[in-house]
């Protein structure tokens, strides 16, 4: 058997998703059974697969463990201060209106300390790519109940269960007015991956979401088992319904997950907006912004 | 001849075991040995099998795993 492994060694050739990864830097900080790389893999082969320019395209990402995205990939990445991923990318999208932006963040760093950022840059419809990773909790801080934590679930501030209402993401950034929403699973990996591409062919606010285990800190102390007997879960009990209404894809500790590509829709985007506006209201003495160049 | 190889970066691997489960050909297991860290890392223990589709390498959250189409296997081949 160790002969095996090394010979397996001996044979590793290069990932096929090396070039997209700051390689030097791994094993990264998470979990075993967390699934957070999982959904890297899937946004890196939904790289490569859509043939995107990666010197056209920056990555931010807020605080946590998702947060840590940003150090993990070899493109222009901004690891930025808790909640404020949206803000951040708001002004690199209107600074330089040609680079794709993607926010890859968490839930808690998107949903509580950034809702406020979300509902408004889904409202303008600001041009983003929003992959958010949801783990259900706050697991960086030590598994605090979280605006994502569904009903009865453990948590180190609720010991005795949780009793607030959740927020069901995709109903809200719909509500908002997002262009495309989707949702899948760390197992849903080719889907996930379609899902990302699909998204970067959107002009307007694309908001995916991602249920990933989280196995230290909400799957251990709600006895779900570790990140496997989770990704279990999610294979049997997720269904696939594309077009639901989002109002119906709330979350449960242990019940069915809808998975699917819920909205996708056209709707002007921000700076198309602008110009609009600003053409219709100035006329001649309007001018384009030039390309901004950093010398 | 097999239509793929796996092959495996045994130190970035924590054992989480999404390869070995979700293997459509159930080419991998976890092995008794310990890499570095001291984990289990998978082995292939029916490399024959392996059909090079690289759905371990999309499944794995450590990127320490991934298969490779063997050039000029035939479809067909075991």
């Amino acid at each position: 058997m160790s002969d095996r492994l090394i010979t397996d060694i001996v044979n590793a050739g290069v990932n096929p998703v090396d070039h997209i990864l700051r390689t030097d830097r791994m094993p990264h900080i998470w979990c075993p059974g967390c699934g957070i790389g999982t959904t890297v893999n899937s946004f890196a082969r939904a790289l490569i697969d859509s043939k995107i320019d990666l010197g056209s395209l920056a990555l931010v990402s807020g605080i946590g463990c998702t947060g840590r995205v940003a150090g993990y990939v070899k493109l222009d990445s901004f690891h930025t201060t808790h909640g404020r991923a949206i803000p951040f990318a708001t002004g690199l999208k209107l600074a330089n209106p040609k680079l794709n932006v993607v926010v890859y963040s968490g839930d808690g760093d998107l949903s509580a300390i950034g809702g406020n950022h979300l509902i408004h840059a889904a409202r303008r419809n600001i041009d983003l790519k929003v992959i958010c990773v949801n783990n259900l909790i706050y697991a960086m801080t030590g598994g605090q109940t979280a605006p994502t934590t569904p009903g009865h679930s453990t948590t180190s501030t609720n010991p005795y269960g949780t009793f607030e209402p959740s927020f069901n993401l995709p109903h809200l950034v719909e509500a908002a007015g997002a262009v495309y929403v989707a949702r899948w699973t760390t197992f849903h990996v080719r889907q996930l991956a379609r899902s990302i591409g699909e998204a970067f062919q959107k002009k307007g606010f694309s908001f995916i979401e991602v249920i990933s285990p989280c196995p230290t800190l909400y799957q251990r102390r709600n006895k779900l088992g570790d990140g496997l007997d989770t990704m279990k879960y999610y294979k049997e009990k997720s269904k696939v319904r594309h077009g639901a209404p989002t109002g119906e894809v709330g979350l449960t500790m242990t019940g069915e997950i809808i998975v699917g590509k819920f909205v996708d829709r056209d709707r002007p985007d921000y700076q198309t907006m602008m110009r609009t506006q600003y053409c219709e209201s100035l006329g001649e003495r309007f001018v384009e912004q030039e390309e901004m160049v950093c010398s | 001849m097999a239509k793929g190889r796996v092959s495996i970066v045994v130190e970035h691997c924590k054992s989480c075991g999404f390869c070995v489960e979700f293997c459509p050909s159930h080419v991998l297991a976890l092995s008794s040995a310990f890499n570095s860290k001291g984990y289990h890392p998978p082995h292939a223990v029916h490399p024959e099998k392996c059909s090079g589709c690289d759905l371990c390498g999309m499944y794995c959250p450590d990127f320490a795993i991934f298969a490779t189409k063997t050039p000029g296997a035939k479809e067909g081949d075991k």
